[in-house]
């Protein structure tokens, strides 16, 4: 109690604005000292399977023995998915996958629908794509190579890329709703 | 590697998991401080189950509302149990306005109802900074210095830990039972939470400075701390006028 004065003498009109004035004033300073110089936060300039980083690149076949490589695709919106044949919400995500890939395809948007091979068996994969029409590239993770270096930990996980080549988000499981989808791809356009 | 439960459509991550946690924590501490304070703590518990109701049904809404072309393509995914059609803005809205209009119905005073619910924002904070420790967001700028940890390729300021320990420290100040929280609230109701937003706002506006992801305006300014200072200035502004306000009122009963 002896002490309350003291707070009380704080805040008197004239010493409470003169006060904040002060913390406000040294706030903006540090504001101003702290401003970030050129690379001390991330432009996308490391790969890393992370929001607003370089997305990690590599290189898969698919069935037919095809390679894609993902930084071929820079300029390009892509969805990087990466799933197996008996994981239900990979299955349930899927005809909405195929139907805004049919939409956007014409547009510059691809899907890379990276197979988990090492859990999965590659024939069974080819049967689910076949059975559910998928016209999107299916890429088979034969090494877990991809998996290991997007540090997948669930299945499914879907990482949107940019055009530049830096993933805009990353979604662990499923099933992703369409028009999550499609919010997503619009999105991925609009910095192109 | 971090632990996944996958419950249906949902994967609960570690992040989520620790969420989670914090909530329970911080939803026990105001009601027991609720009941310390003579406020009934069903009414508190209540009244934050409605407000995280109101903030999910309005972050949906707000997203429903800002693409409407994607969910006319798919109306059903406006029922989807994806995080990611959530508007922050639509949720702060809907969480306000269902937590006003309970607490308005159940007779809830509001800087009494905010000064109780204090403590367990400031846990929740703490459990904030937990949670993007573990999920690896909000993250530093890359140091050399010896407490620096791996992340995303480099060695970078642990600014999670940074946040949640400010958070504690927070925490600690303003506890349930503590001198200053007692003063405050003697003083005036909303004082309290009042302080609470400054030394959240300064402790943000602080430790900005060591993220390594901080969005830029200006150039080089970075956005979240000029946020951050507009909240402090707000902050000094409502503590001086709530104080000024019980002074004129008590001087104006003892003249």
């Amino acid at each position: 109690m002896d002490n309350r004065p003291d707070l009380h003498t704080l805040l008197n009109p004239r010493a409470w604005t003169m006060f904040s004035l002060a913390v406000l004033l040294l706030g903006a300073a540090w504001i101003w000292l702290s401003a970030a110089p050129s690379g001390a936060t991330t432009n996308g300039g490391i790969p890393a399977p992370r929001a607003g980083f370089l997305a990690p690149d590599f290189s898969l076949a698919d069935a037919e023995g095809n390679s894609i490589t993902l930084s071929d695709l820079r300029g390009q919106g892509v969805l990087v998915n990466v799933w197996a044949s008996w994981c239900t919400p990979c299955q349930a995500e899927m005809p909405a996958m195929q139907r805004v890939y049919e939409e956007y395809k014409d547009q510059g948007f691809t899907i890379l629908a990276v197979n988990a091979t090492n859990q999965d068996s590659q024939s069974a994969a080819q049967q689910f794509a076949a059975e559910k029409g998928l016209t999107f590239p299916i890429l088979y993770d034969v090494d877990d190579s991809v998996s290991r270096s997007y540090n997948v930990t669930a299945l499914p996980t879907s990482f949107f890329i940019a055009p530049d080549g830096t993933i805009r988000e990353v979604i662990i499981g499923g099933p992703m709703a369409e028009a999550l989808l499609r919010v997503r791809v619009e999105q991925l356009f609009e910095e192109r | 590697m971090l632990p996944i439960l996958q419950i249906g459509p949902l994967a609960l991550q570690a992040p989520g998991l620790i969420f989670l946690a914090g909530l329970w924590l911080a939803l026990s501490l105001s009601e027991r401080n609720a009941a310390h304070r003579g406020i009934n703590p069903n009414l508190i518990y209540s009244l934050v189950l409605a407000g995280l109701a109101g903030g999910l049904i309005g972050a949906r809404l707000g997203y429903v509302l800002r693409y409407p072309a994607a969910f006319a393509a798919s109306p059903l995914s406006i029922f989807s149990p994806n995080p990611g059609l959530l508007d922050l803005w639509g949720g702060l809205v809907g969480a306000a306005l269902v937590s006003l209009v309970y607490g308005q119905r159940k007779g809830l005073a509001l800087w009494p109802t905010l000064d109780t619910l204090t403590p367990g924002l400031a846990l929740m904070g703490v459990a904030l900074g937990l949670t993007q420790l573990a999920s690896g967001s909000a993250f530093g700028s890359p140091t050399e210095l010896p407490w620096g940890i791996e992340l995303w390729g480099a060695r970078r300021h642990p600014t999670q830990i940074y946040a949640s320990l400010a958070a504690a420290l927070i925490l600690v100040l303003l506890r349930p039972q503590g001198r200053p929280a007692q003063r405050l609230q003697d003083l005036a109701p909303g004082l309290l939470f009042w302080a609470f937003i400054a030394f959240s706002a300064a402790a943000r506006l602080l430790l900005e400075a060591w993220r390594g992801d901080s969005m830029l305006i200006f150039g080089s300014l970075r956005q979240p701390q000029t946020v951050a200072w507009l909240v402090l200035a707000l902050s000094l502004w409502a503590f001086g006028r709530i104080y000024q306000h019980s002074r004129g009122t008590i001087l104006t009963t003892e003249g």
